[in-house]
């Protein structure tokens, strides 16, 4: 028994460990999940992500020694953004047709996004750091953070609600759509609104879906970080002058 | 696949480069997902290999988000006493956002299609 826990307390200290945990949690999360027919509440990425917090506090490990070996996966969210252009260019036909509607709708959606968090934020009482580090947060992490940063909020606050408004979408987003009356061959619609208003969990959410809607989310995340980060710090200096 | 890797890597590495020398407010993923978009237009094709890599990848984007997912537990001091106030209003906003980009797009798509035809 002791010599099983020594090599616990080797091995937890590898970066092995915590890599092969991660994507065992996660393939277990995806199978219960197509088991279940895709029932929106079991999200994978926030069974695995809930589950993961209780290995972590059962075994009294910290976060930074978790991320050693969690890093690797983390490291792929780089090349995988970049490889959103080939699912892009196959809907490249379409998109010059629809450059109109998908600019304006992410114009109404990006704005949407950031002023109702804003002023339900504040209605609800949340302090004026807290509202900083909320606006930015359908935007894909390191561009919110870099936001939070530069209007004042705190980054870190921000890296997290980003992740919450992306697991609050891949939950929810669908079903709501449902029940606004689009089907399966709204994939455009659908995969845009994603993307756009939750980044690339909901990009992610969009691919379970279809490639068309996949490729759709990934150019909303994109064009919406762009403008995020152009639209917060306006809206910031429009509230401090005001 | 090695040459796919080392192409989506060359234009992440790419895209950081471009976003520091220009200052531009994006992340450099995201501008290397633009070069490598502009590239494949360029060529008028997908190579078969890359697009076996590239949708391999992105069939398993979710599990990438995970360990920055996880990352919620060192911030656990800090959401205490406002995190069922922050649900709400991320709940609220996001359902919100879907729903106003959704409507928006599919609103103007018929206008469209109505005066093309």
């Amino acid at each position: 028994m002791s010599e099983l826990f020594e090599i616990w307390v080797y091995l937890a200290e590898r970066p092995l460990v915590w890599l092969t945990v991660t994507v065992l949690v996660y393939w277990a999360a995806h199978r219960l999940y197509l088991q279940c027919n895709e029932l929106a509440l079991l999200n994978p990425v926030l069974i695995a992500v809930v589950v993961l917090v209780g290995i972590l506090i059962a075994t009294d490990t910290e976060y930074g020694t978790y991320f050693e070996g969690a890093q690797f996966v983390h490291f792929l969210l780089g090349p995988a953004t970049v490889a959103l252009a080939v699912p892009l260019y196959g809907q490249a036909h379409r998109l010059r047709k629809m450059g109109l509607p998908l600019g304006v709708a992410l114009i109404a959606g990006s704005v949407t996004a950031v002023v109702s968090a804003l002023g339900i934020g504040w209605l609800l009482g949340l302090e004026a750091d807290v509202l900083r580090s909320l606006m930015p947060k359908s935007v894909t992490t390191p561009v919110a953070m870099g936001i939070s940063e530069k209007i004042g909020g705190l980054p870190s606050l921000t890296a997290v609600l980003v992740i919450l408004t992306g697991i609050t979408g891949a939950v929810l987003a669908m079903p709501l759509l449902h029940l606004l009356g689009y089907g399966p061959e709204d994939a455009t619609a659908k995969g845009f609104a994603l993307g756009v208003s939750a980044h690339g969990i909901g990009t992610a959410r969009a691919f379970q879906h279809s490639e068309e809607a996949g490729a759709f989310a990934g150019l909303g995340m994109g064009l919406n970080a762009l403008l995020t980060a152009l639209l917060v710090p306006l809206v910031d200096a429009l509230i401090v002058a005001l | 696949m090695i040459g796919t890797i080392a192409l989506l890597l060359g234009f992440q590495l790419a895209g950081e480069v471009a976003v520091r020398m220009l200052g531009l407010p994006v992340p450099g993923p995201v501008a290397g997902m633009l070069m490598l978009f502009v590239a494949l237009a360029i060529r008028r094709a997908v190579p078969e290999e890359v697009a076996t890599v590239a949708n391999g990848l992105l069939a398993h984007l979710a599990l990438l988000f995970v360990p920055a997912g996880v990352g919620i537990i060192a911030h656990t001091g800090r959401l205490e006493g406002i995190w069922p106030i922050l649900l709400v209003v991320l709940i609220a906003s996001t359902l919100m956002a879907v729903a106003v980009t959704a409507v928006t797009l599919s609103a103007l798509r018929r206008l469209q299609r109505r005066g093309g035809s």
